[in-house]
């Protein structure tokens, strides 16, 4: 990167350490952090929706879809992450690709499934065999975003479920006497007042998120960790400029350093939503800020 | 409420992937092959100080790739899932020094080997009975299955090829057993570590993985390699990043 670092044998200390931490490797580790937190920037509200829609789905009136809601809750917080990290990606994957072979490629003779392997037209393919690299990764990343989404949605359904059960009923008889409609109630009384009592769970879902991004890699995200990793384990001298013994303690201390900082972060962020949420709540929250105030 | 998300948003990304689609078949099947690597044994695969894959596959790939007239492009995927991910089409071609066994057969085809059988060999602190030895190994390979039938050794697995040595070296396992040519350049670096004189040859040599319903492209792969060691052009390359292996 830099106009001395040419000859890293020459170089020392700071020198070659700045050299070091810029080479196109190192480059790649910084992208990932980036990777990480974009992810979690999409994740965090795409799930929130979901879990909304599950929570609302699983206490509606209408039984189809309170089933639909309920089986949902229920089967993705009982999957272990890895396994439903490892099925339903493939599985989404390929039933992507199985839709558009039958839309795109009607005339295909052959089998889709032959033995092991899977087979669809080349116009099929998701992202097509022919899109450069960086279409491929978007295209995982999607993936990744989307099982995250599925998998925390249903976490956070089961908070905002319970929150929505939480606001007290007394609240709700209330709005009811005044005329307003199931509807109504929901939107104008229900949601506004669950979030106190959702905020601790959902505060909790979001540092379990933070810690779960390692997972990325089993979707084929190279994330920070594989690059601590890959960056970390010992080189010897004729595959590198740059050798080095077995550093993998300092890169995950870095790691352990920057989720740490992210976590404190988030607690300060989840403290001050804690305080505006409760402004004005029936809650002995609410209460000890009124007396305060 | 799950489903209709779902659908919706495969629905969502398969319309905004259409357009490149359409875009894409206008300049005819000129598919990409795509080499499926794991970038983490050198010197057969690694991952170069600029982050890009290099070492012997690496030249013996694009090689391959040139004289099949193929446009390829590098992928890296972790070892443990580099079949399936095969199999299921994620990329075209496992090039990542594995080598031709029957169980692997079974599942995936293999093209001619590109190199004779690599002896692999323990690395270890010392001198060392291997009956009775913890030995490490990376999971899921020919070294690893190997010790699971030695009598009286106790295997111990890891992920990655680096973490089978840095077990070695904390003492978690007597022993790694792996490919020569990636053992050796880590004896001759650190003092600590010497290869054992006892070789085991495991394996029928390294071939390309393809899938079984992809009989073309093995095809063309067969004849690069064939005309790549009738020219010599392959042992070059074996001499230059694999000096401990034997030549065609």
């Amino acid at each position: 990167m830099f106009q001395f670092c040419a000859d890293p044998e020459q170089l020392e200390g700071l020198t070659w350490l700045s050299c070091y931490l810029t080479t196109g490797k190192h480059l790649n580790l910084y992208w990932s952090v980036v990777t990480v937190l974009i992810l979690l920037a999409i994740t965090a509200p795409t799930a929130l929706l979901f879990g909304f829609g599950g929570a609302s789905a699983a206490r509606s009136r209408i039984a189809p879809l309170r089933w639909i809601g309920k089986t949902y809750i229920a089967v993705v917080r009982g999957i272990p992450d890895i396994a439903f990290f490892l099925f339903f990606v493939i599985a989404l994957d390929q039933g992507i690709e199985y839709l558009r072979h039958k839309v795109l490629c009607p005339d295909w003779d052959q089998p889709i499934r032959q033995g092991n392997d899977f087979i669809v037209c080349q116009a099929a393919k998701m992202p097509l065999g022919n899109s450069s690299q960086w279409v491929h990764e978007a295209y995982g990343f999607a993936i990744a975003v989307l099982t995250f989404a599925i998998v925390f949605g249903a976490f956070a359904a089961n908070v905002l479920f319970g929150a929505m059960r939480a606001v007290p009923r007394a609240q709700l008889e209330t709005a009811e006497a005044y005329g307003m409609s199931p509807r109504q109630i929901f939107r104008r009384v229900l949601v506004p007042q669950m979030w106190v009592y959702a905020l601790p769970g959902l505060g909790n879902l979001w540092m379990v998120l933070v810690k779960a991004t390692p997972l990325l890699f089993l979707l084929g995200v190279e994330d920070i960790v594989y690059w601590a990793r890959e960056l970390g384990g010992s080189k010897t001298p004729r595959f590198t400029d740059y050798p080095h013994g077995d550093w993998r303690m300092w890169y995950f201390l870095a790691l352990l350093v920057f989720y740490l900082a992210l976590t404190a972060i988030s607690e300060r962020f989840i403290t001050r939503a804690m305080g505006r949420l409760t402004h004005g709540q029936a809650t002995t929250g609410g209460e000890a800020q009124r007396k305060l105030g | 409420m799950k489903n209709l998300i779902l659908a919706t948003s495969a629905l969502a990304i398969t319309a905004g992937l259409a357009l490149t689609a359409g875009m894409a078949m206008a300049d005819g099947h000129g598919k990409t092959i795509r080499l499926g690597t794991e970038g983490a044994y050198p010197p057969y695969n690694f991952l170069n100080d600029a982050g890009e894959v290099d070492g012997f596959e690496r030249a013996v790939g694009d090689e391959l790739c040139a004289r099949a007239e193929l446009t390829c492009e590098w992928v890296t995927n972790e070892w443990d899932s580099i079949i399936p991910n095969l199999v299921s089409g994620n990329y075209d071609v496992i090039i990542a020094g594995m080598s031709i066994t029957d169980e692997r057969d079974e599942v995936i085809d293999f093209s001619d080997p590109y190199t004779l059988p690599d002896p692999s060999s323990y690395l270890a602190m010392g001198e060392l009975d291997l009956s009775g030895a913890v030995i490490a190994a990376q999971a899921g390979t020919i070294q690893a299955s190997h010790i699971a039938s030695m009598e009286g050794a106790t295997l111990v697995e890891f992920a990655t090829p680096e973490e089978t040595v840095a077990a070695v070296k904390n003492g978690e396992a007597d022993a790694v057993l792996a490919d020569k040519s990636f053992l050796a350049p880590i004896a001759e670096e650190d003092g600590d570590l010497q290869l054992l004189e006892q070789d085991e040859l495991l394996g029928g040599g390294i071939g390309l993985g393809i899938r079984e319903s992809d009989g073309e492209l093995r095809e063309k792969f067969n004849t690069a390699i064939q005309s790549m060691k009738a020219d010599g052009s392959l042992n070059a390359l074996i001499a230059k990043w694999l000096p401990e292996a034997a030549q065609f």
